[in-house]
Formats: C-alpha cells, sequence, structure tokens
C-alpha cells in the first residue's frame, strides 16, 4: 500500500489519508481501517438515469464519478480479497444526490481517501503503519492434509486464507493393494492441480506441507515425481521448496502447530503469524496453570486491565483486530481505550489478526484475553467459583474411576 | 381369528356335498390308478401310514393326479405332523362323500357329469412347470383371462377356445347371468355369499386386493375354478375378467362360484406356487421359500412373502402384528399382508400406497422378522476384537502368525512375504504383511490403517481388528475400538520397549479402549523369547499393567494375561515347546480370546444405526459399505438413508463374514451392497439407517466430558468410529461432580484433567451424532477428553 497523501488541517481534526491499494492483500489492510462512521472518498460506477424532458423516455447511463460516502458497512471476502463498502453519499455531485445509498468496490490500484470524523486513534494508526510497511514476503503456500483430505492455505503476513478444500475417497484396505494405491494417486493429482491453482508457483514461494503420518512425505515424493516425468521445472523446483512437517490432523487448525513446529520457525522466524502464534501458546500454558495469571473474556480482562495488572514485565493484552472492526463506535474506543491503558502501564498490547490459526484460537476465547503480572481472583462474577478451582491438577485416579463409570 | 369360529360351516357343508356327487363316477382306468397309487402310498408312508385314512389317500392321490411322491408329501404335511389347524383337513374330507343338494348354481357347469373334480385341488399348481407352461395357466394372469377348453393339468383332449371365443362366450353368458339375476335362488346365493365373505374377512381382504391391485394371479382359487368349468363346458366358459368379478353385480352365479370353493379352506389355499411368469417378475423361487408359502393368496407384491398359516395357532396375531409393525419396514410384504389378515383395510391401504412409492423396483424384502430369526438362528457366537498396543509392540504379526497357526493363511504367501521382505531387509515383518497390505504400511513397517480379517474356532466367528500403533494413527485405532467387543492389548516385553510403551500409546490406547466401553482385555505379553521366557518379567509386567487397568475401573476378572511369542508362535495356537515357558500352564491365545467373548445384550429393538469404516466396490460395481452395526437390524430390501448426506439406498445384499445373508443385527461385522446410491454421497465415517427412523445430522453437542488434560475453549477433532470432524469447544457450561454429576461450578474458564465438564462442542460441519453415543475429544495428537452425547 503506497500513501499518496496526508492531509492535516490545522483547525480539525480530520486528516485525510490517501491511499494506494497495490495487490490484494492491501485490501485486507484497507479492510481493517476503513471502519463504520469514516468518510471514504474513491472512484466510483453508477448507474444514473436520467430523463429526457423533452420525450420523458428515461435513459439509464453508467458514469464513473468521485462520491465520498459515509460508511455504514464494510464487506471482505478473504478468498478474492475484495472488499465492499457501502454507506450513504456524503457529498453531492451531478450525478448523485446526498443521502442516496452506494457501494463502493475498492479496486487495486485506485486511490481512496479515508477521514476519521472521530479521529484517528491508536490502533489505527498502528494498522495504518502496518498497511504502510513495506514488507513484501510472498504468501506461502500451505497444504495441511490427512489422508483423502487436503486443506490449501496461503499464509501471509496477516492473514491465512484457506482456498481449496480437497476431499477425496481414498480406499480403505478391504480392497486390494493396488486399488488403495491408485486411490492416493488420484487424490494426489487432485490436490496438485488445486495447489497449482491456488497459488503461482512460477515465483520461488515457499511451500509447507503437514500431515499426519507419511502422507505429505508422499505428497512431496508424488511432485517431485510428476515433476521429472513430465519435465516440469516448476514442479520440481516446488517439491524441492517444500518443507515436509508432521500435523496432527489434516484441518485447519493442525495449521497452528505447523506454524510453531522448528522447522517454520527457523524459516519464517520474523513473521507475524509465528510471533502470534507463540503468544497465544504461552497463554494457553499460563491458563492451564490455571493460577490466576491468565483470564480471558471482555468482562474479566477488562478489569484485570483496569486494576493495573497487565503492566511493565511479563503482562500482556491479547486482543483480536476484528474488536475494533465493530460497528459500534462506543465498543471500538473501549477497546482502544484498553490497549491505551495497557500501553501506558508499560505492558504489552498485541493486536492479533483475526484471520489467523492464532487469532481463531483467540476468537474461541470471546477475541480478547490477558496475561496478568500478578494473580488475580474473582474476575468471573461467578461467586460460587472458588471451591472447584482448588481441584488439584495431579489426575486422581480413584477418582477418574468413579466418573468413567458414570460416563461410560 | 380361528378357523374353527366360523359360522357357516354348515354351509361349507353344504357345499361339500354338492361337490360330492361327481367323486364317485370314478372311470375305471382312474379306478385302477388309485387302488395301485394307495397302496403305494401306504408303503411310502411305512408307519405312518395307520394315521391317515384310505379316503384320504385317495384324495391325496387324486388331487395330485397320481403323483406318489406328492401325495405322501402332503398326507404327511396335513395329517401325520399337520400344522396345528384341523379346519383344512375337516372342509376337505367330507367332500367326496357327501350327496349333493344340487341348490347351487355352480352345480350347473358340472351337469354334464365329468370325471373330474371341480373343486381347486390343494396343491394344484405344485406339479406348474418350470419352463413350457402351458398356455392356459399363463393366462391367468392377463386380463381378462383367456379360458381354455383344454384340461387343465394337461390330462385333457377338449379343444382349447381362441380368445375371441371365449370373449364372445363371456359376454353371452353375462346376459344369461343378468336374467338369472331374477331368479330368487341365485338371490339367496348372495345373500350367502355375504354372509360367508363375512366371517371370511380374510378372503374378502385378499378379494379386495386383488381388485385393487386391478390385476390378477394365477394360483388364487377364484379363478381358477371358472378355468374348470370352462374344460367341460367350452362355451360356457365365460366367465369374465377376474378383477371385475367382484364388483360386477350381475356376475352373481360366478361370484358365488368363486366363493364357495374358499369356504371349506378358511385359511386359504394351500401351496399355490406362482406360476414361472410370476417368479420371474418378482422372485426367484426356491424350494426353501415355497415351503414357507404354502399358505398364501399369490398376489402380485406378495408373492415373495412367507405368510405361514400356522400365524393363527400363535396366541394373539394382533400383538404381532404390532410389534411388526413397529419395527420391520413399512415395505416389508409380511407385514402388509398380515395387516390384510387382521382385516385392517386402512392399514392395507397404507400398504399398498407404500408399495407405490418407489418408481423403480428395489431389491425385494422378503419381510423377515429379524429379531425372531435371531433368536431361533442357533449360529455361533460373533465377536469382534481389536488388537491394540504400542507401536512395534508385534500387534500385525501376532495376528498374521494366528492366521497362519490356523491355517487361514498359506505357508507360501508368509514365505513369499518373506522373500519380499527379505529385499528389503525386513524379514522379521513377513508376518506382519498378511495385516499390512498397503505398499505404503509394507514400506515403513507400520501398520497405518486398521485391517479386518476373520476367523472361526469351534465356538465363535472372530473378527479380527487390526488397529495400527503409531500415535500418528490413533484415530484409525479409535475406529477399530469402536467396532470392537473386547480387545487384545500387546505388549512388548523386551527390555525398553515395555517401559517405552507404557508411556506411549499402551496408555492412550487403553484410556481409549475405557472410553469407547470396550470392557474385557486379554493382554498379550509379547516378545517374552526376547528375555528368556523370564516368569518374573512376566510378573511384574503382569502386576504393574493389572493395577493399571484396574484404575482405569476395567475389572480384574475381565483381564488376562498371556505370555506369549508372536514371532515363533508360542502359546498362541498351540501350548509353547520351549523348555523356558513351562512354567506356564494358563489357556493360550485362542482360548483366552473364546473365554473373553462377551455376552453383551445387543441392542435390537433399537432404530437401525450403523457407522460406514469401510466403503468399496464390489465386482459387480456394487457400492458396498462394511461397519458394524451398532443397533437395530437390517434385511435385504430395506430402505436406507445415508447420513450426512441424506441419500437414500436400498439394500441389495448382506455380507456376514464371508457368507451371504438375509438379514443383520446389532453388533455384527456386515458388508452390505447398495442399490441405487451413488457412491460419491458415501463417505468413510457416515451413519446408514433406515428411512423411516433416521438419525439427525447436526454441528452443535452438548456433551458430558471426562477431560484427560485441560479444557478450555479450543479446537478439536471430534471422533466417533471413523468419523473425524474439526471443530471447537465452544464453551464450558459447567463443571460436574464426578460422582454425583450435580454442577459444581458455572462455565469454569478451563477444565483440569481427571474432572468431569458439560462442554458445548460446535463442529465445523454437520455430522450425524445423537444422543448417548460415545465420543472423544482429540486435540494436537492427544485425547484430551471422553464423554457421552447429551
Amino acid at each position: 500500500m503506497k500513501l499518496v497523501s496526508r492531509h492535516i488541517p490545522k483547525e480539525l481534526e480530520d486528516e485525510q489519508v490517501s491511499l494506494l491499494p497495490e495487490d490484494p492483500e492491501d485490501m485486507w489492510h484497507a479492510y481493517n481501517l476503513i471502519v463504520p462512521g469514516d468518510l471514504v472518498h474513491a472512484h466510483a460506477v453508477r448507474k444514473v438515469v436520467n430523463i429526457n424532458p423533452g420525450t420523458g423516455v428515461p435513459n439509464a447511463e453508467r458514469v464513473h464519478t468521485n462520491l465520498v460516502i459515509r460508511v455504514k458497512s464494510t464487506f471482505f471476502d478473504p478468498a478474492v480479497a475484495s472488499l465492499r463498502i457501502s454507506g450513504v453519499v456524503a457529498a453531492e455531485n451531478e450525478h448523485v444526490a446526498m443521502g442516496a445509498h452506494h457501494t463502493l468496490d475498492i479496486e487495486v490500484n485506485r486511490s481512496f481517501t479515508i477521514i476519521k470524523p472521530d479521529g484517528w486513534d491508536s490502533v489505527a494508526k498502528n494498522a495504518l503503519a502496518e498497511a504502510l510497511s513495506d514488507d513484501k514476503n510472498g504468501a506461502m503456500a500451505a497444504v495441511v492434509m490427512q489422508e483423502g483430505l487436503a486443506n490449501i492455505c496461503l499464509i501471509t503476513q496477516f492473514r491465512t486464507v484457506v482456498k481449496t478444500r480437497v476431499e477425496s475417497v481414498v480406499p480403505k484396505k478391504r480392497d486390494t493393494a493396488a486399488d488403495q494405491d491408485a486411490g492416493m494417486r488420484k487424490f494426489f493429482e487432485k490436490t496438485l492441480s488445486s495447489l497449482l491453482r491456488a497459488a503461482d508457483f512460477s515465483e520461488s514461494r515457499p511451500l509447507l506441507l503437514a500431515s499426519p503420518g507419511f502422507v505429505a512425505q508422499d505428497f512431496k515424493d508424488y511432485i517431485a515425481k510428476q515433476g521429472r516425468d513430465k519435465s516440469d521445472k516448476v514442479l520440481t523446483a516446488v517439491a524441492k521448496q517444500a518443507t515436509v512437517v508432521h500435523a496432527n490432523s489434516g484441518h485447519v487448525h493442525s495449521l497452528n502447530e505447523v506454524l510453531k513446529s522448528p522447522e517454520v520457525l527457523a524459516k519464517m522466524r520474523n513473521m507475524k503469524y509465528a510471533k502470534e502464534a507463540q503468544y497465544i501458546d504461552s497463554f494457553f500454558e499460563l491458563l492451564k496453570l490455571d493460577d490466576g495469571r491468565a483470564w480471558y473474556g471482555t468482562k474479566a480482562v477488562e478489569k484485570a486491565v483496569a486494576d493495573g495488572a497487565v503492566g511493565p514485565g511479563s503482562g500482556v493484552l491479547l486482543i483480536n483486530n476484528s474488536l475494533f472492526r465493530s460497528e459500534d463506535l462506543a465498543t471500538r474506543k473501549k477497546y482502544v481505550a484498553l490497549v491505551d491503558k495497557v500501553m501506558r502501564d508499560g505492558g504489552d498490547a498485541r493486536i492479533l489478526s483475526s484471520d489467523h490459526e492464532s487469532g481463531q484460537r483467540l476468537k474461541m476465547l470471546g477475541d480478547i484475553a490477558a496475561i496478568l503480572n500478578y494473580p488475580m481472583h474473582d474476575l468471573d462474577e461467578d461467586e460460587e467459583a472458588e471451591a472447584a478451582e482448588q481441584t488439584p491438577p495431579r489426575r486422581d485416579e480413584d477418582d477418574q474411576v468413579d466418573m468413567l463409570d458414570d460416563v461410560i | 381369528m380361528a378357523p374353527q369360529d366360523y359360522d357357516d360351516d354348515d354351509f361349507v357343508d353344504q357345499y361339500d356335498e354338492d361337490l360330492g356327487e361327481e367323486e364317485d363316477e370314478l372311470s375305471p382306468e382312474d379306478k385302477i390308478a388309485m387302488q395301485k397309487g394307495t397302496e403305494e402310498v401306504r408303503k411310502a408312508l411305512g408307519e405312518e401310514a395307520s394315521k391317515v385314512t384310505v379316503a384320504q389317500i385317495q384324495e391325496a392321490l387324486w388331487h395330485y393326479y397320481y403323483d406318489i411322491d406328492k401325495s405322501v408329501a402332503y398326507l404327511t404335511r396335513t395329517f401325520i405332523a399337520p400344522p396345528p389347524k384341523p379346519a383344512p383337513k375337516a372342509a376337505q374330507k367330507p367332500a367326496p362323500k357327501k350327496a349333493p343338494e344340487g341348490k347351487n348354481g355352480a352345480l350347473s357347469f358340472f351337469a354334464s357329469g365329468a370325471s373330474f373334480k371341480p373343486r381347486i385341488p390343494p396343491n394344484f399348481f405344485d406339479d406348474m412347470p418350470w419352463l413350457n407352461i402351458p398356455r392356459d395357466r399363463e393366462t391367468t394372469f392377463i386380463e381378462p383371462p383367456r379360458l381354455c377348453g383344454g384340461l387343465l393339468g394337461g390330462t385333457g383332449s377338449a379343444p382349447k377356445v381362441s380368445k375371441l371365443q371365449a370373449l364372445a362366450a363371456m359376454r353371452k353368458r353375462k346376459i344369461e347371468e343378468k336374467k338369472a339375476q331374477e331368479n330368487p335362488d341365485s338371490l339367496e346365493g348372495e345373500v350367502t355369499k355375504l354372509a360367508l365373505s363375512d366371517a371370511n374377512q380374510e378372503n374378502t381382504g385378499t378379494k379386495s386386493k386383488i381388485q385393487r391391485r386391478n390385476s390378477s394371479t394365477d394360483s388364487s382359487p377364484p379363478q381358477e375354478q371358472p378355468q374348470k368349468q370352462g374344460q367341460n363346458i367350452p362355451t360356457a366358459s365365460t366367465d369374465n375378467s377376474l378383477g371385475e368379478r367382484v364388483t360386477l353385480p350381475t356376475a352373481t352365479e360366478s361370484k358365488t362360484d368363486h366363493i364357495i370353493p374358499q369356504a371349506p379352506k378358511p385359511v386359504m389355499s394351500r401351496s399355490h406356487a406362482p406360476s414361472a411368469f410370476a417368479q420371474a417378475l418378482f422372485e426367484s423361487d426356491s424350494e426353501a421359500d415355497q415351503r414357507h408359502r404354502r399358505d398364501v393368496f399369490a398376489m402380485p407384491y406378495t408373492q415373495s412373502s412367507l405368510f405361514v398359516a400356522s400365524v393363527f395357532s400363535e396366541p394373539s396375531p394382533d400383538d404381532i402384528v404390532l410389534a411388526a409393525r413397529a419395527k420391520a419396514t413399512p415395505k416389508t410384504p409380511k407385514k402388509s399382508q398380515k395387516n390384510e389378515e387382521t382385516s385392517k383395510d386402512g392399514a392395507l391401504a397404507g400398504g399398498v400406497a407404500n408399495l407405490k412409492v418407489t418408481d423403480s423396483p428395489p431389491p425385494k424384502s422378503k419381510g423377515i422378522d429379524v429379531i425372531k430369526e435371531f433368536e431361533q438362528s442357533a449360529s455361533k457366537k460373533h465377536a469382534s476384537f481389536v488388537v491394540v498396543g504400542h507401536v512395534d509392540a508385534g500387534k500385525s504379526t501376532l495376528m498374521g502368525r494366528l492366521l497362519l497357526e490356523l491355517k487361514l493363511v498359506q505357508e507360501r504367501t508368509v514365505d513369499k512375504y518373506r522373500r519380499q521382505a527379505e529385499k528389503m531387509g525386513k524379514t522379521s515383518f513377513a508376518l506382519a504383511w498378511v495385516f499390512d497390505q498397503r505398499s505404503e504400511e509394507r514400506d515403513r513397517g507400520v501398520t497405518i490403517d486398521i485391517a479386518t480379517n476373520h476367523f472361526e474356532t469351534d465356538s465363535t466367528n472372530f473378527t479380527i481388528l487390526d488397529a495400527p500403533g503409531h500415535r500418528d494413527f490413533v484415530p484409525n485405532m479409535i475406529a477399530g475400538a469402536s467396532q470392537a467387543d473386547f480387545a487384545v492389548l500387546v505388549i512388548d516385553a523386551s527390555t525398553g520397549a515395555y517401559e517405552k510403551g507404557l508411556k506411549g500409546q499402551t496408555k492412550e490406547h487403553v484410556l481409549l479402549l475405557r472410553s469407547l466401553g470396550v470392557q474385557r482385555i486379554v493382554v498379550a505379553v509379547n516378545k517374552l523369547e526376547a528375555v528368556g521366557w523370564s516368569q518374573e518379567r512376566f510378573q511384574e509386567i503382569s502386576e504393574e499393567i493389572s493395577g493399571f487397568l484396574t484404575g482405569l475401573g476395567f475389572q480384574e476378572k475381565s483381564i488376562k494375561f498371556i505370555p506369549i511369542s508372536g514371532l515363533n508362535g508360542d502359546n498362541i495356537v498351540k501350548r509353547s515347546e520351549d523348555e523356558a515357558c513351562s512354567w506356564y500352564t494358563g489357556p493360550t491365545l485362542i482360548e483366552g480370546l473364546e473365554a473373553s467373548v462377551p455376552s453383551t445384550v445387543r441392542s435390537l429393538q433399537k432404530p437401525f444405526r450403523m457407522a460406514i469404516s469401510e466403503i468399496f466396490r464390489s465386482q459387480q460395481g456394487t457400492t458396498t459399505l462394511a461397519g458394524r452395526i451398532d443397533s437395530g437390524t437390517i434385511q435385504v430390501g430395506d430402505a436406507l438413508l445415508v447420513q450426512p448426506s441424506g441419500e437414500s439406498a436400498h439394500v441389495r445384499s448382506i455380507m456376514l463374514d464371508t457368507e451371504t445373508r438375509d438379514w443383520a443385527v446389532a453388533g455384527q461385522n456386515v458388508s452390505i451392497g447398495l442399490a441405487g446410491i451413488d457412491p460419491v454421497h458415501v463417505k468413510v465415517g457416515d451413519i446408514v439407517c433406515h428411512t423411516k427412523d433416521p438419525i439427525n445430522v447436526g454441528d452443535t453437542f452438548t456433551m458430558k466430558a471426562m477431560a484427560f488434560a485441560h479444557l478450555m475453549p479450543m479446537p478439536v477433532d471430534l471422533h466417533r468410529g471413523r468419523l473425524h470432524a474439526a471443530g471447537q469447544i465452544q464453551s464450558i457450561a459447567a463443571l460436574l461432580d464426578k460422582a454425583t454429576g450435580e454442577v459444581i461450578k458455572k462455565k469454569p474458564k478451563v477444565v483440569q484433567p481427571g474432572s468431569v465438564a458439560r462442554v458445548l462442542i460446535k463442529l465445523d460441519t454437520k455430522v450425524p451424532l445423537e444422543a448417548g453415543q460415545r465420543v472423544v475429544i482429540r486435540t494436537g495428537g492427544e485425547t484430551i477428553a471422553a464423554g457421552l452425547l447429551e
């Protein structure tokens, strides 16, 4: 994303920022920058109906124009990276009346301008800085697979996109071994063609193959063999680039463990997602201890932050960026205030991308979590809580018997 | 309705008297043949002959046209070992003796004094040839029936009439009948008939069914009667279309005719087998079926069914019907027939409507009462066991050895494997290759997927499920364990390997077995030859494992320890001949297996459910599913639904182990051949159920979970048999008390290992699951919880 211009009027707070998106990834940044309530000025195509004053015949025409709209809602399609912003027209021109509704398509290589009437808060400023950072690492392709199932994902700095899901019935053992091998080959064939469609491998691009067992290794061998057989240099290069990683299942959420595996970390230590995966992991570790230092959920975290427990040292606030896309201004402000407070206290505020696997895990915790400097209890409202919290972490065999008999 | 209760017995007698008239007029040839036949039959019957009167024998001979074998069979069936109902006997016996009254219209047709007995003899169609059926018999299927001048059964020499002639004659006769209607006599006849039909509900039911279907069948008496009349008076053989007969008010006389023959046989005619045409149309017939079928009015759609006359001897047919209705599929003809017999016209109509639903004819159901069959069948016990244990404990090798010793695998096959394995430098894997058939598995020397195999001992049919031990393939092991009745835990006794296994999959597998409800375990302490058959080692392992198992809630009496050597075959089928092992006197593995077969109560009454564990295409291109029936029963012809795709199919064939069966019940591992479904709609892990009682699909489930690790809102994999679905723990509703199940704490943040919680699971896809099923929750390659769906 390129910054086209930045205009700061003296008397007003509404700073104008003009941006030029350069690739689909920028759409995602734009999606994070533009929130309901903002004014967006961009190129628009609109159908205008003119009535011929002489004959009274309506005449529809598609007009290219520039429009300013006050954003009501945004829609982002992650698979094709298209961003649509709908709202009401805020500045009249000869074609469109004020107050008319319009939906803008933000396009690559057409600049747009954002005006935030409420000013740019710290989170928005961060997002802008992130968007402008000229860190162009090609997206990494990853195939998480198991027998008969493959998820083809593109992992970029800021998000993970599941491009295709390949499912194929691989015969089980009852059939002769030949059938089984044929089934596997068919599955690989399907996966490879989907992979080549999903990601462009003409430039070298890292590829992760993850699976339980030997499926990933076999797939890599298969690609190499295909490259040899067809003397296809691209395929040979793909096979060479591919890193085989162990995963425990072929479902997308296994990507989380893939991303923190030593093989991946060695290669892309500095990638944002690798760090995010580490944060969320350390949070889960603390949560397992259940010693009152790890909390999740808005209310609990709010209390902790208000108490100053997320402070210098080990205090970390983990928050999903989806919270800042809230349509409700007050909510948005509340979370921004939380982040600011943690920063002021000297804690670490990490905004996770909700489009990564780690963000997905955080989302399950209610989009927000915190690691406190010191243990706090009673952050959740339930008064009856304490008794259960004393459950010894060590498993008592006898108890388990009772329960197994009960449960089973 | 017991046949004896008929209140029109007098009428029956009356009629029988009518018929007797011609009986005495046997031609001389007949008399000679009769005499000869009687002697022969008596000879054939031997001692039993005293139980039968000469009249009965002659009667039988007459009906069977002096076919000795058939007569003997008939007599044996009817008089010597009769089905518990005297009515048919009573009805048939008096017939030849009594004098006619000549009142009935039917008589007019026999005026010419034919030497032919007008009644349809029982088993009349038993002599029906398979091929080259006489035209006269075929015609009865066509409407209106073509009546012929020739004698039925091929004895006659009377000329046949053409179709057109018959039609013309029929019209003529109709007019005559119309005239005759004014005659009070015939009116009376009708009244009688009405009374009769009231009493004989079943007959009318049958008739109405015939009407409904508007097609005639060859074997029901009403249609034969006119034909025989026609033999003698070709011009008078004008009985018209069968379908209309009952409804036509004009056809009084003929109507009376048709019903009367039935009257003496309140339980319908016997053994009128369908014609070859009918058989070809509806079902290939077999001896066995005929035996069952003999009391059935063959109706087009019930041809294949097996209504047994003895139904009436059972305490309460209504109960049976109700039970059958609750259980059987609506399409089984048996049921519809039963309905009809209990004169439930509404149900009958429903049955007919049901029959018309499918456009393409599905595989024919035999309408078996599966539960009854199952209870009666004194077949061997069926049991399946899963072989679990840490990777490289020797599970596959042990099972390979077992099959080899039982001669289910040939020595030369194993030799071949051994040579191949040698080439790859893995000689010791040769036995495992019996199970590890995939090239991947052989290359790597690791079982990846479950292998299924069968063997039988004198008392039991066993299904082996050889599970992989590697941690990556635990999902496959879960699939195997959920199909098993009990388990064989293989433990590597060699130094170091045992300790490693205990920490590894030995523990996880046992935990999973417990969670999946497997109660009995045979612990095979393997590779003892590597430690010189040390008794101390065996003891040490037994004690430790025993403590661990009982700690998990396995009962001590359901655990057995057997020292074995899978590689050499000691104590597997044969006792070890090694001196060092002489201290062991307990059972061999195979004895241990037999002793472990649980006598579980199978849930037969519940709706049919089967989780698909394998899908393959048979040689004929049929989609075939394999799996274990979780509950309920199934039979050939049943309509099934595959969930979650919601596609329906019909059962074409059922294979139990290696034999074809007509039905299967819960607990059996079967292969089901399906008709009418595209294989793309069927996935491993799907559930098959009856169309009538389908399983619901959903993506959100509450479950009472026993936590083995920390539970918090996080991504998880849910396993149930082969079903493997990704999802998340959406929320933790409550922490429960382990003993009482009461809520200790609402909405806990995290569940500690060893505690029990009610959690809400949300899956990414919709899957067929229902309350009461056991599921396993895993994440990151570890089993973190197991429990019941609520």
